[in-house]
């Protein structure tokens, strides 16, 4: 359970607004951590910097203890990180394997290879041992993924990333379109990539599937961390009093208005 | 990222992995292919028509012969226009590329020794597809880095190839080219009845299709049509990838300009204003949709034929070849429709495969079932 993932003091500033105004935040291997607060308290800022589609205005990223800069979603790949966005961020004219892959094709090795012919065998097997493992119900690997049901792209979205992350993966409202069933099986989904040793970042508005999946919850407001609980040794109304102000944690983390 | 750091993750259970069971090509190609399969029913049926109502004329080789040739360099053109309509763009500047491409390529070819034989013609095929390249690489640098819609870049440079092709010449076409690219490529048989043409535009075609439907650079082009912002994330370099799939459709319409300096001997300065129009048609008509992200090269080919075939009939059967043009609206609109409907029922995330597939087959047998009533008039 060691801290795979740190930001320490994060700012970001647009113009006038702080939209993080020293953040911290932690993620460990094999843990599930969700990362909630209201709207604008700075949660999609913090996850967009850790995937490298932001950078910060100051502060300092850790992974596995050592400082880097996370310049662009490539960079953050390069570390182990991947991320599974709330619109999926899939082909849909291609099918699982395609996107399973897709930045990332199995070249033929030899002079068919340098000619841009893939292995698509390899990519294949590669996709179905993925799946597999993650136990993701997706039978069929030729049909486009634009014709699968909601659920079932997110199984691909999240399988994707778990077949690449080395490190973290962060989900960002991975759940926000779905049913009933297709939201469960995407949350037994996060949990067996967590039991494989990744460390899970989990962003959601809803507190029931907050208490179910994580273990451990960051609570985030006004552009800073005010408070983590344990999973288990907290309520959703502590939860949110923590989101609203109502109740502050003694950790240090005194809140602010800045 | 390097290529062994790729192959990690999850394609470890790569060796000895048995033959799959399901098909090796994706639905997306199978469909692709039910597609142009559709589409070469349509032609057929033209074909049968023309044929049972006047055998004599229609169907013998020399007519036949005429047909491929007449479409042999919108055929190369639909290559190029396909690539562009799978990434959702568009390219109107081909027949003006062609057009300046001939001319560049005719002064060049006459400013060369005694401007004949095969060395002169040679380069004069590198000249041509040179400067469409070049014509090419302006159109994606525009849409791709300062992010011009493709409609207004390729407006754009439709007209500046144009004028300037009219500058170099004021006006008055060229007919500078050597005898014995006149005599092969433009109008000789390579073998038996089968034209120069024919065989050089089934080249690009097949080069084409390959590239398209069977490398990496390919399925890239699908996934940007597809949903560009995937493949950003992806880190696919989405600007550079446009740039040469737009400088593809450049270099091959100004390929296009030697093989129609070669047809017709001339730069036909005045004779390519719906040249474009004529291969976006085909290239929709065949299947590829305008919203990108799916689409055939083979659906494009066959797609460029109709409109030829159809003209080549009516004059044959005896009536006005202006019919063309309405037929060939109607099928457009009726391609254009099925498009529609098959984004509709994807997006609904039922199950087109069946339900959608057969209401296009339906949808194609009464499109085609329309050009048999237009024919039989």
């Amino acid at each position: 359970m060691s801290v795979v993932l740190e930001a320490r003091d994060i700012t970001k500033v647009y113009g006038h607004v702080h939209a993080l105004a020293g953040a911290d935040f932690e993620v460990k291997t094999g843990v599930v951590t969700a990362l909630i607060g209201d709207n604008g308290a700075g949660k999609s800022t913090l996850v967009k910097i850790l995937s490298g589609t932001e950078t910060p205005t100051s502060g300092e990223i850790l992974v596995d203890g050592q400082p880097v800069t996370i310049d662009g979603p490539l960079v953050a790949r390069r570390y182990g990180i991947e991320t599974v966005y709330q619109d999926l961020a899939l082909a849909p004219h291609l099918n699982p394997v395609q996107n399973m892959y897709l930045g990332r094709e199995v070249m033929r090795s030899g002079l068919t290879g340098r000619l841009g012919f893939m292995n698509n065998a390899a990519m294949r097997t590669g996709s179905r041992k993925a799946f597999d493992e993650l136990g993701a119900t997706v039978r069929n690997f030729s049909g486009s993924v634009g014709a699968m049901s909601g659920g079932q792209k997110q199984a691909v979205a999240v399988a994707r990333a778990a077949a690449w992350a080395k490190r973290v993966i962060l989900l960002d409202e991975p759940t926000a379109a779905l049913g009933v069933v297709q939201t469960k099986s995407v949350l037994e989904l996060i949990r067996r990539v967590r039991d494989r040793g990744l460390g899970v970042v989990f962003i959601s508005h809803s507190m029931p599937q907050v208490m179910e999946v994580a273990d451990e919850i960051q609570v985030m407001r006004l552009g800073r961390r005010v408070a983590t609980y344990k999973a288990k040794e907290t309520t959703m109304e502590e939860l949110v009093g923590a989101m609203t102000g109502a109740v502050t944690q003694d950790n240090g983390t005194r809140e602010t208005q800045s | 990222m390097t290529q062994s750091e790729q192959t990690t993750a999850p394609a470890a259970a790569q060796a000895g992995a048995p033959p799959s069971e399901e098909e090796p090509t994706g639905r997306l190609a199978r469909l692709a292919r039910l597609q142009a399969l559709q589409i070469i029913i349509v032609l057929a049926v033209i074909v049968v028509i023309f044929s049972i109502l006047k055998p004599s004329a229609f169907l013998t080789v020399f007519n036949i012969r005429g047909i491929v040739q007449n479409t042999a360099i919108l055929a190369v053109l639909g290559v190029g226009m396909t690539f562009v309509i799978i990434t959702g763009g568009i390219d109107l500047s081909i027949g003006s590329v062609l057009v300046f491409s001939g001319v560049v390529a005719d002064k060049a070819m006459a400013n060369i020794g005694n401007g004949q034989g095969w060395g002169v013609a040679i380069i004069g095929a590198l000249v041509a597809t040179g400067c469409g390249l070049a014509w090419g690489l302006l159109n994606g640098f525009l849409v791709a880095r300062a992010k011009v819609p493709p409609l207004i870049v390729t407006l754009g440079t439709l007209g500046m190839a144009l004028g300037l092709a009219e500058v170099f010449t004021g006006g008055v076409d060229l007919r500078n080219v050597p005898t014995v690219m006149v005599n092969t490529v433009g109008f000789g048989n390579i073998v038996g009845e089968i034209p120069w043409l024919a065989v050089i535009a089934a080249v690009v075609v097949v080069l084409g299709i390959v590239l398209l439907h069977r490398t990496r650079f390919g399925l890239h082009t699908y996934a940007l049509g597809s949903n560009p912002e995937a493949g950003r994330r992806a880190g696919l370099k989405v600007s550079r990838h446009l740039i040469m799939v737009y400088a593809i459709s450049g270099l091959l319409a100004g390929f296009g300009g030697w093989l129609n300096l070669a047809f017709f001997q001339s730069t036909t300065i005045g004779g390519q204003t719906s040249t474009n129009l004529s291969v976006i048609a085909g290239v929709v008509i065949g299947g590829t949709s305008l919203f990108g992200g799916y689409g055939s090269i083979l659906g494009s080919v066959i797609g460029v034929f109709i409109p030829a075939t159809l003209q080549n009939g009516f004059v044959i059967i005896g009536i006005q070849p202006f019919w063309q043009q309405v037929v060939v609206g109607v099928v457009l609109i009726a391609a254009v429709y099925v498009d529609q409907q098959r984004r509709a029922a994807a997006l609904r995330g039922g199950s087109p495969r069946m339900s959608g597939l057969l209401g296009h087959l339906t949808t194609r047998r009464e499109a085609a079932g329309a050009e048999a009533a237009a024919g039989g008039e």
